[in-house]
């Protein structure tokens, strides 16, 4: 019964993080009774259960989850969706349209191969495929706007402490951004200048979402950067 | 013969031809996240071998009738580059590439949950930019770290080395004029964490008692190689490891996230 590390250390694959009966959070495996970390990312020793926080780690869909993704093809009644995930997510013709899928219908006028949309996760199959849903306030076809990929764990850290950090970027800049929780990020702003700005900031969050005190030091960031423009 | 044999063996202090000791491996640097568009990547340099790899996934399969439907695959391309050796060598995939990229899949996927991605597939491409011997010890090394990075979860991490007869000693990671010249070759991978061996080969003739000692003098070499993997690891995060002390709580927030993507201007 014993933690092997500090909270909030770097453990990478292997490592033995604790010794004794707990539950296993996120990124850990158990074998026989020893606690293993399974990702790079940084412990944390919970009151009923140790989890790591991954550093890096690919897009695993949840019933919920927000997505932004890529037409990739067209079936019989369907679409099929790149979300980032290990499979292609599936957006039926009933969850697009709300109408049932008919032989006239042209599925080639409501999404076409190439269209990016933002849609959401409403169930998961039996082999975890995503299955899509663009029936909804501010879902659908995206027209225009910057997609920039950041890593899908670090999508937590860009959001903040009940969205400080996301609202204060874009109280800074003005402009519209739209988080997926596949690690894609959606930003419109009024002019190329403010969603070049937005970018560079949240790429400055994805390669610094492991320190501490990041929303302070992005606003300093924020300001220099406006300060040199004018 | 037997003479100059045994003064060998009792002095421990032997150099060899490129100035190491018995049981030390070569110089090894590894470094991580170098290819930005792959989702994990790492460049190993051991000795002179010169090695990059690349991790793509778990992504859809294609051709798709390849994928299987309780589990994933893991494919490992192994290829070296024409002007990796002297003479050029033909770029086209040989026999032993295949071979090799077959060895790696068995040495890598134990450290694997493939039973996590059914019907996708993980792709290791190792590019050989310079061989010196043992690369496929040291493809593993890299591949490896490479799938770390990709965020791929695994049991413990794959470290690789090779021990051989050269002289009639028993030697740690052999060079390449050392493999070539010596009497024996035996490669193996190694998970440090969970002591488990998951590959073994060897090339030439060693007696029961001379490959018991290779294999433990490569499970010793592998860890060493650990180590310097777990460096390569931490070493892309730098400052959490002086950081760590002061954190402020996590600001990570997962259950928050949904409301707070609507908040829009």
């Amino acid at each position: 019964m014993s933690a092997k590390f500090e909270t909030r250390d770097i453990v990478i694959p292997g490592d033995l993080i604790y010794e004794g009966k707990i539950r296993t959070g996120d990124n850990t495996y158990r074998e026989e009774e020893n606690l293993y970390a399974t990702r790079v990312g940084l412990v944390n020793y919970g009151k009923d259960r140790v989890t790591v926080i991954a550093l890096e780690a690919g897009f695993i869909p949840l019933v919920g989850d927000l997505v932004i993704g890529e037409v990739r093809d067209i079936e019989l009644g369907q679409w099929k969706v790149d979300i980032g995930a290990d499979k292609n997510a599936i957006l039926t013709v009933n969850d697009a349209i709300n109408k049932p899928f008919r032989s006239f219908l042209d599925m080639t006028r409501i999404l076409d191969v190439g269209d990016t949309i933002v849609a959401k996760i409403v169930d998961l199959d039996r082999s975890r495929t995503a299955i899509l849903s663009i029936l909804g306030r501010e879902l659908g076809r995206v027209h225009e706007g910057f997609i920039i990929n950041i890593t899908p764990s670090k999508i937590p850290r860009l959001i903040g402490k009940k969205g400080s950090m996301i609202n204060m970027i874009l109280r800074e800049t003005r402009c519209q951004v739209t988080i997926g929780q596949n690690g894609r990020v959606l930003i419109h702003g009024r002019n190329r200048s403010d969603e070049e700005l937005v970018v560079k900031v949240i790429n400055k969050v994805n390669a610094e979402a492991h320190t501490s005190g990041l929303t302070s030091r992005i606003q300093e960031y924020l300001k220099k950067i406006k300060e040199e423009k004018k | 013969m037997s003479k100059t044999k045994r003064k060998r063996k009792t002095s421990k202090k032997k150099v060899r031809a490129d100035g190491r000791k018995v049981n030390e491996i070569r110089p090894t640097t590894i470094e991580t996240g170098i290819i930005p568009n792959a989702d994990g990547s790492a460049y190993i340099e051991m000795g002179n071998n010169k090695i990059i790899a690349g991790v793509y996934g778990p992504r859809e399969m294609h051709p798709k009738r390849l994928s299987k439907p309780h589990m994933g695959v893991l494919r490992v391309r192994y290829h070296m580059a024409p002007f990796s050796v002297s003479p050029r060598r033909s770029p086209a995939p040989s026999r032993r590439d295949r071979e090799i990229g077959m060895v790696m899949v068995d040495a890598l996927s134990p450290a694997l949950f493939l039973e996590r991605y059914p019907r996708s597939v993980i792709d290791v491409y190792v590019e050989i930019i310079q061989a010196d011997g043992g690369t496929r010890c040291a493809a593993v090394n890299a591949a490896a770290v490479a799938l770390v990075d990709a965020g791929i979860p695994m049991k413990d991490l794959v470290a690789a080395c090779a021990a051989g007869k050269m002289d009639g000693e028993i030697v740690l990671d052999l060079g390449d004029t050392e493999d070539k010249e010596g009497e024996a070759d035996v490669p193996l991978a190694y998970m440090p964490k969970l002591d488990q061996v998951t590959l073994l080969q060897m090339d030439g003739i060693l007696t029961a008692k001379e490959t018991m000692k290779a294999i433990e003098m490569a499970i010793e070499g592998s860890k060493q190689v650990y180590e310097i993997q777990r460096e390569a690891l931490k070493k892309k995060y730098g400052m959490t490891e002086e950081e760590s002390g002061e954190e402020e709580t996590s600001e990570e927030a997962p259950e928050d996230a949904p409301e707070e993507k609507e908040e829009e201007q």
